[in-house]
Parts: C-alpha cells; structure tokens; sequence
C-alpha cells in the first residue's frame, strides 16, 4: 500500500482526503504510482501529467521519503519507506506568483 | 419565463447569480471550483439544466466540468466516483480534459507550427479552453475554443473531444501569432438557420467562416485594418476581440476588434467601421439587444496600453441603429475614479422584456441593466477578476 499526499486543489477535484492509498504491483516508481493514482482517480488524468507525453506538468514537484525526486526517471525505483507506505510520496504544487 | 441564471466565471471559481423575472433581488452562489481560473461558463440553448465550464490552472491544466442540474451539482464528463466499480470497457473515464491537435495524415497535417513572437515557427501546444458554446439544437454537443488557436467539437456531453481541425489547417495557419494574451480562439458564433455555418475569431489571426460544418474554412476580414500589423489590410494577422450577431439576422455581425467597432451586413464577408463618436474604439466585449437586432453595447476602453475606461468613468455606449452614433449610458456606474476592464466574453444580454444588459469588470463587480442599458446596479461588487458572464433566461 502506497501512501499519496496530493496538493489542495486535486484534493478537491478528485473529492478525497489529502492522503490517499494505491497498491502497486511490482517496482515502485514514480509512473508505477502515478498509473496507479489515475486508475483509481480518472479525474486527475491531464493534471498532473500531461495525458499524451505522460510528461510532468512544469510546475508539479514529486517528493519521496522528504527527497526532491522531481528530476529523477521517472523509472527509478523509489526508497523502500514509500514502498511500504511508511512514508508518503507527494505531489507538490511549486510555490509560484506572487 | 420565471428567473434568470447570470453565470460567471472569475480568476478564483465560478459564481451563479440568480434573480426572480424583475431582476431587482439576486441571491449568489459560489465560489464554484474555488482557486481555478473559469475562463467561461455557459449553458445549453435547449436544456438549461446543461451547463459547461472551462476550469484551468497553470498548474494542473483544463478540466471540463458539466452540470445536469442547472449548477447545483457538478462533475467531470466520463468521471465517476463509482470508478472502481465501473466496468472495463465501459464509458471512457478522465480524458474530458484531453484536447490533442489532429496530426493525423487524413485531416491533420500539414499542422505542426505557427509563427512565435520572434518570427520563427513554434509547435501548438494546448494550453487552456478559452470559451464554450454549446449547440443550438443538441446538448450533448458543444464547441471549444482554445489556446493555441484551434476548435473542438464534444458530441458526447464533453467526455471526448475532437478537433474540427479543418481550421488550424488553412493554409494561412503557419502565419498565425499569438496576441499579448496568447494565441486563442475565443469567439464561436453559431447560425441558428444553418448548422453548417459557424464564425470563429482567433486573437491574432482575425475571423474565419465554415460553410460546411467545420471542415474548411475562409478567413472574413475584408474591410478590417489594423494600424499594428505589417500589413494593415491583411487577410490575416487581425486582433479581433469579440464578434456577435443576433439570431434573428445571422448575416448581420458586429465586432469589436483591437481598435475599432465594425459591422457586417453579408456574413462576414466584408466590414464597416461604426466607431463614430465613441471616446475610444479600443475595447473588448460587444453585444447586441435580445429584441431589437439593431441594439448594439459596447464598453469602450481607453487604449491597448492603458486597459481601463477613458477619463476613469465606467460607461456602456449603446447604438441604437447599430451604426456610427453612440450614447453613453452612466446611471449607476462609476463616474469617476473608475480603473478597471471588461473583458471579452464578459458581457451578456437576458431574453426578458425589457432586455437586461448584464456584465462583469476586471475589478469584481457584476452590473445589470433591467431597463436595456437605462440605468445600473451592481448584484455584486467583490468577486476576483470577472473573466466572463453569460445569462440564462428560464
């Protein structure tokens, strides 16, 4: 079981709590949990990737296990506390504007 | 007809403002889908418990959402909170946000580039819908409008979009640069005598006509002159603001363009200008009276650079034979000390009688007129930025 924590705003949009659960099945990364947050939400597709690419939307962080994971692979395999859900992997809207 | 539904959308949600037929005691609702930016709200022609809104955010891009209850209650088209009892295979699920070019080889190429500020070509990329008109005679249909300039149809109530992509391919297509707003297409107007006629405005390219449903089209800027670009007279490469016409009397359109308030008389295919004695013919919206097809409002602007009212007085100038004379009309507006816009798709009129004139300024007031444009009075004063306003009549 994953633990998520989403930014306010698709919170909102996907009308759940700020954490949410998924279950991955093999390696956990940040595309195997993002596949497994879209499945289980269809509301947030587009939103935090874009929906063709799958590339991440400019001003989306990823942080995982307190580490800033947003410029990594998105295939690398994250720490083994996000895997099993001792620690949460987040979605971070980028503090920007003024 | 028992109430009116002024919907509105603003830089932080969406607010629905509602009033009996006297139009004198409003209640307000919201803020719907708070903290996003709503460019456009707008229900259908021939369901008014249908209604679209154009939901974005720099941050997590478009979302459409569609209410089946008059904006009680909302959701994504195709989005369930059921999902996972949803069965595979069954109706497609998050993608009434995705809006992707056609670069297919049947209907989509040559489309892959547009001029960029600098001059070279630059790839479209979707950023956000900018307006939605739904169909005259099917409320599971509806048009986008969006930005970078391109229209798309949904024929399944907004839970799958399509481009019409006929017109991002006219062959004008790689000369086409965004304005200082980006490159929208913010202008849809529908013909209720042919299903096949639609017009389009697309800041910075100018206005475009379909004579068959969308699959080809002519830009219709004969008449049109534009100091700012190269080429003033140009068929193309016109910032047209905002474009309307009457439904009684489809042919007839007016715009109000980047300066100057024109008008046409055979459908676009050639242009007058009827500034006349306005104080400036820089502005945004237009709108024609419910009634009278004459009956044009506009609200002047002092100048590109400068995206306030001249002399800091708010004023609606009203034509009355939709022609070069122009009256203020003041009563109730702020005459002085006034600073802020109305933007395009910010003005709306009701199909009571008399016709109330409604619109939302930049400043977070939104003004009715039960008098066609008379006098004045807020319904609100305090809301964000007021990006647009349409009205039901019920």
């Amino acid at each position: 079981m994953i633990r998520v924590v989403l930014p306010f705003h698709l919170q909102t949009l996907a009308n759940c709590e700020r954490e949410v659960t998924v279950d991955v099945d093999g390696t956990v990364t940040q595309r195997s949990i993002l596949d497994a947050l879209e499945a289980r939400f269809p509301m947030l597709r587009g939103t935090v990737r874009e929906h063709v690419t799958l590339q991440r939307r400019p001003r989306v962080r990823f942080f995982a296990a307190g580490k800033d994971v947003t410029h990594d692979s998105p295939d690398d395999e994250l720490p083994t506390s996000v895997a099993t859900g001792s620690k949460p992997f987040m979605i971070v809207g980028a503090v920007a504007g003024g | 007809m028992t109430a009116i539904r002024v919907l509105v959308g603003t830089r932080k949600g969406a607010f629905i403002l509602t009033s009996d037929a006297r139009r004198n005691k409003w209640s307000v609702d919201g803020p719907y889908f708070a903290g996003w930016e709503i460019y456009h709200v707008k229900g259908s022609p021939v369901d008014p418990d249908r209604i679209y809104a154009s939901q974005s955010s720099s941050w997590f891009g478009q979302i459409i959402q569609r209410s089946d209850d008059g904006g009680k209650t909302w959701s994504q088209p195709g989005s369930d909170d059921k999902v996972d009892e949803m069965p595979q295979g069954g109706m497609p699920q998050g993608v009434s946000n995705k809006f992707v070019y056609d670069t297919s080889e049947e209907t989509g190429k040559p489309l892959t580039t547009h001029q960029w500020y600098d001059g070279t070509q630059h790839p479209w990329e979707f950023a956000r819908v900018w307006h939605l008109e739904p169909s005259l005679d099917d409320p599971d249909t509806c048009y986008a409008g969006v930005e970078d300039a391109a229209l798309f149809r949904t024929t399944d109530g907004g839970v799958t979009w399509h481009e019409l992509a006929g017109l991002r391919g006219h062959t004008s297509g790689p000369d086409w640069m965004p304005g200082a707003g980006g490159m929208c297409l913010h202008t849809i107007v529908l013909d209720p005598e042919n299903t096949d006629r639609i017009v389009c405005a697309i800041s910075a390219a100018g206005a475009f006509r379909t004579e068959d449903g969308g699959r080809t089209w002519a830009p219709i800027n004969q008449g049109l002159h534009s100091e700012y670009i190269p080429e003033p007279t140009a068929e193309v490469g016109h910032c047209v603001h905002h474009i309307t016409a009457h439904p009684s009397n489809p042919n007839t359109l007016f715009m109000q363009k980047h300066w100057d308030v024109m008008r046409s008389d055979d459908g676009g295919d050639s242009w007058r200008e009827i500034s006349g004695n306005l104080p400036s013919d820089f502005g945004f919206p237009i709108a024609v009276h419910s009634h009278d097809p004459e009956t044009v409002y506009v609200v002047p602007i002092l100048s590109d650079s400068l995206h306030y009212p001249p002399d800091g007085k708010l004023r609606v100038y009203r034509s009355r034979a939709g022609n070069e004379e122009w009256e203020a009309l003041t009563k109730g507006l702020p005459q002085e000390h006034c600073y802020v816009n109305v933007l395009r798709d910010a003005m709306a009129v009701d199909r009571a009688d008399p016709c109330g004139i409604y619109f939302g300024t930049t400043g977070g007031q939104v003004y009715v007129s039960n008098n066609e444009g008379d006098s004045w009075e807020a319904i609100v004063r305090d809301l964000p930025a007021v990006l647009s306003v349409e009205v039901q009549t019920i």
